[in-house]
């Protein structure tokens, strides 16, 4: 039995580590949030602050505007997504899912084959832009991710896998397709469906391409791309002072936001989700299990 | 309306041909359930297919698509004779063997480091916490990194300077790159890739390790015998995928986390990077188009050859 320990304890010690590399990075940064920018930007990065200065957080909740608004956008079109995704691919799953449907070859193969092949980047933007003319609202960041045909085929293989004769006593007692999808199917799909919808919610909450692609309109701006802007302009504006440091009219230092301020902005945007998401964990694994997927 | 229309008409049919006019009922049905999926793909995935034409002209926007020149194969010949096109795709091929490599060893080795731990309460405990950097967006990832590598302040250069060392200007240093791109999409990765192989690791019946414990063998030869073997066609299907993607490179993790920086673009840009400057910085419609519809293509040969290749191996595992 002694013998046994050593390894163990030997796991233990390597999970340890790496889940510690997980979490120094996070604790890197609310150190940051937490340390007056002089100091910040003197001593450099820490693991803990030296002294607390609570300056950067104060000044997000004095002037709470922007970072509300942008959880107001993401949250809005996270939910929407997610629960029009939801009914949208799960209504498409049944159609490929029920023997009974005649175009369900057609229907299968219209979906997988862009999974296969697709326009790219360029012609997508194009067509949103010029044709549809959906930049800088939210219908751009909503209607093209509402269908993830990975998604659809996941849902109609829980679909199928449900017992035949529940369809087939329904069809008995008269129940019409539709009645079947919204009585029958999908109560008994709520494992997939909660997988899926948890996968769709971390897409869209992390999503930032989106604004980067589509959106100038800065009171659209999502979280995340609302991250990517500060740091992008505050890049911007050290570059324009490393030219104007030398000439006239230098920047004054104190103009300048402190990185505590940008590392608060990560915290206060990112924090609460990564709190509420491990708890859904469950669903990220029963969709590994899910994914058995054939076309 | 008219199919609304249609749903009545059928309903009011008399008696005798209820058989075959319910079959279509339900048809209709299906296919209104269907119908906003259907929308939304064709215009959301199929007209942008259509636009594949903009990558054999020179775009104008006050031409529009239609008006625009057609060039032939200049936008091609534009990129590929490029120092541009050697640089992106070996980037591209470059990075993603080896995480798809890195990745594949890191995954299984902590799946199996959880598999042989007997606290199930510690297994959780760890899945919980190194899943959590898979939540964070590339945004975020990239600060994080930022906090790391900060030329002035950053902690790898207070380390550096401890140990006596000269400060690396990170942001500026194109050969330490493809490491850090490594290591950072393990950081993100590892926690949730290793989790399909533990799922699978716990399905493997107990009876083979007592019976193999009975006969004195060790942990390398319970690994090599019964482990791996188990694990393989999961390995083989896993790995297939990824090498039929290899011509996409992760746009968030080259994009965000180098903060796009210029001088990095030697070993850090890769096509979808790439694209999206010739799109958005350079304007230049038409090459963007075209090394998309590049991109595109040879993706779509990988995909159908792994397939095929899969199809050879193990057809339950196929894709289609």
């Amino acid at each position: 039995m002694r013998k046994r320990q050593k390894p163990q304890f030997f796991l233990h010690s390597t999970a340890i580590l790496y889940a510690i590399a997980c979490i120094i990075p996070f604790l890197i940064v609310i150190a940051a949030s937490l340390t007056h920018p002089l100091e910040l930007s003197e001593k450099g990065y820490r693991l803990w602050p030296l002294k607390v200065d609570l300056s950067a957080y104060r000044t997000i909740f004095e002037n709470p505007d922007t970072i509300l608004r942008s959880y107001g956008v993401t949250i809005i079109v996270t939910l929407a997504t997610v629960l029009f995704g939801l009914m949208f691919m799960s209504m498409a799953a049944y159609a490929l899912a029920r023997k009974n449907c005649s175009f369900r070859r057609p229907l299968s193969f219209f979906f997988f084959f862009t999974m296969l092949f697709s326009g790219g980047l360029v012609p997508t933007y194009i067509w949103i832009t010029q044709f549809l003319k959906l930049q800088d609202t939210y219908w751009v960041m909503i209607l093209p991710s509402l269908i993830n045909v990975f998604h659809v085929f996941m849902i109609r293989t829980f679909f199928q896998r449900l017992p035949p004769s529940l369809y087939e006593s329904a069809k008995m007692d008269g129940a019409t397709e539709f009645v079947i999808y919204f009585k029958i199917a999908l109560p008994l799909s709520l494992p997939v469906l909660a997988t899926v919808a948890f996968f769709n919610t971390m897409g869209k909450w992390n999503d930032w391409s989106t604004g980067l692609y589509y959106l100038n309109d800065a009171s659209l701006y999502p979280l995340q791309y609302l991250l990517y802007q500060i740091q992008k302009s505050i890049q911007t504006l050290l570059i324009a002072m490393n030219f104007t440091t030398t000439g006239m009219g230098a920047i004054p230092i104190e103009d300048i936001p402190g990185e505590n301020l940008l590392m608060a902005m990560v915290v206060v945007a990112s924090g609460p989700m990564l709190i509420v998401f491990p708890f859904f964990q469950k669903y990220f694994v029963k969709g590994l299990t899910l994914g058995a997927v054939k076309g | 309306m008219a199919v609304n229309l249609l749903v009545e008409k059928i309903e009011r049919k008399p008696k005798v041909t209820k058989l075959m006019s319910s079959k279509k009922l339900d048809n209709i049905q299906l296919l209104l359930l269907a119908l906003p999926a259907i929308v939304l793909v064709f215009v959301f995935a199929y007209v942008p297919m259509a636009g594949i034409v903009l990558a054999f002209k020179q775009f104008r926007v006050s031409l529009g698509v239609f008006g625009s020149p057609w060039v032939g194969l200049k936008n091609f010949e534009f990129y590929f004779k490029s120092a541009d096109a050697w640089r992106t795709i070996r980037n591209t091929l470059g990075m993603n063997f080896l995480m798809i490599a890195v990745h594949l060893v890191f995954n299984i080795a902590f799946a199996l480091l959880c598999f042989n731990l007997r606290s199930k309460h510690a297994i959780k405990v760890y899945q919980t916490v190194t899943i959590v950097p898979s939540f964070l967006s590339w945004v975020v990832v990239g600060y994080l990194v930022y906090a790391l590598l900060k030329p002035a302040g950053g902690i790898m250069n207070q380390m550096i300077e401890l140990l006596g060392g000269d400060p690396v200007k990170w942001y500026s240093v194109p050969n330490k790159w493809p490491i850090i791109l490594l290591l950072t999409s393990l950081w993100h990765g590892v926690g949730s890739g290793s989790l399909f192989y533990f799922a699978s690791l716990v399905t493997i019946e107990k009876d083979y390790f007592e019976a193999a414990s009975l006969d004195g063998a060790t942990k390398w030869q319970e690994l090599r015998y019964i482990i791996l073997p188990f694990l393989m066609p999961l390995i083989v299907i896993l790995q297939i995928l990824a090498i039929g993607n290899i011509f996409r490179a992760d746009f968030g993790l080259f994009f965000n986390v180098t903060r796009d920086s210029g001088a990095l673009y030697p070993t850090t840009d890769v096509i979808d990077t790439y694209i999206f400057r010739a799109l958005i910085s350079l304007g230049n419609i038409g090459m963007s188009a075209a090394v998309g519809v590049f991109q595109s293509i040879v993706g779509f040969v990988l995909i159908l050859t792994t397939n095929y290749i899969v199809n050879k191996i193990e057809p339950d595992n196929a894709f289609f």
